[in-house]
């Protein structure tokens, strides 16, 4: 090995390392992965949001893609991504949105949807926590994409917008069409 | 200066009584009939992470979730449930994200034997230095050096 060669090695193992920590730098730890995607939904038997006296299942979620969209009306982020997801449920009529309302109060949550209009062709009511803990839900807002066969697809952590749309969901939502 | 002291003293004092009723506040209501069930409980918390704020202990943290989290784990353990199978339930909804220690598997082998792996390397470089210059004497000097070195050590020696 000559001289210059061998110099070169410090600085490359330095180029290594420094390229290394640069993409740890774009990571967000925020952004856990989910174990639940490409396994089926978990039990999800809550009561309607609308209607107190009607009990929802997992059941709700088959025979069509849906997004399982956990908001709260506390949640700043949730507002933020509301108009958003008015446009997919508008404009996407093979894809329902459906609302999993977290650690709310139902007058509150109702009041949200009645200032900035309803996406959710149905919404669960989870003040507990309760499916929550099974979906390993830890803060609003998140969506998840579940096929029509009921199958987890992807988890979005934080809010939709029309980039993430795009990008992230559409995708994975064409994969499900075509299934 | 004294007062300085004083002052200092004082906000330590005060930061640690609140500290105190914080850990009291939280995990006062989380009790067992068999206290070694209570200490099992502690430590089963404090060995798992919050995920909202994730330098911090479920034991530890204060957010929303947190809590929901420490009352399932006071649930099933109420239950009888044994600690692996708190552990495995959690893990199965958060991921190994949840265990301050991660699991020993094929994705976190570099975690674990990267340190030593690096020893293993360094060591070995060490060595191999070591040897080379052990393996290479320096070599008898020629008669013409020879000469010259007689030449240098009688003219200091003036």
């Amino acid at each position: 090995m000559s001289k210059t060669s061998r110099a070169l090695i410090p600085l490359s193992i330095f180029i290594a390392l420094a390229a290394l920590l640069f993409y740890g730098l774009q990571l967000n730890p925020r952004e856990v992965p989910s174990p639940l995607v490409n396994q089926p939904a978990p039990a999800l038997t809550l009561p309607s949001l609308k209607d107190p006296q009607q009990m929802l299942t997992a059941e709700r979620l088959r025979g069509k893609v849906s997004l399982v969209n956990v908001w709260a009306s506390w949640c700043p982020s949730c507002r933020q991504e509301h108009a958003e997801l008015m446009r997919i449920a508008r404009e996407n009529n093979d894809v329902q949105v459906i609302g999993l309302n977290w650690k709310d109060t139902r007058p509150e949550a109702l009041e949200m949807l009645q200032q900035f209009g309803d996406p959710y062709a149905e919404i669960f009511f989870d003040p507990d926590n309760r499916a929550g803990i099974d979906w390993g839900v830890y803060g609003a807002p998140e969506t998840f994409i579940v096929d029509a066969q009921g199958v987890i697809r992807h988890k979005r952590i934080g809010p939709i917008n029309r980039e993430v749309w795009q990008t992230e969901m559409l995708p994975i939502i064409e994969q499900c069409r075509g299934q | 200066m004294k007062q300085h002291y004083q002052l200092a003293a004082a906000a330590l004092l005060i930061s640690l009584l609140a500290i105190g009723t914080a850990a009291a506040y939280t995990l006062e209501n989380f009790t067992f009939d068999d206290p070694a069930r209570t200490a099992e409980f502690r430590t089963l918390i404090g060995e798992l992470r919050c995920l909202v704020c994730q330098n911090e202990s479920l034991a530890g943290s204060q957010a929303g979730v947190a809590q929901d989290l420490r009352k399932e784990v006071y649930r099933m353990m109420q239950e009888g449930k044994s600690r692996d199978e708190i552990v495995a339930f959690l893990v199965a909804r958060y991921g190994d994200f949840v265990l301050y220690e991660p699991p020993l598997k094929p994705a976190t082998y570099i975690l674990w034997f990267g340190p030593f792996l690096f020893v293993g390397i360094g060591g070995w470089l060490l060595w191999r230095t070591l040897q080379r210059d052990k393996a290479t004497p320096e070599p008898d000097l020629t008669a013409a050096e020879q000469a010259r070195l007689q030449q240098l050590l009688t003219k200091t020696g003036d």
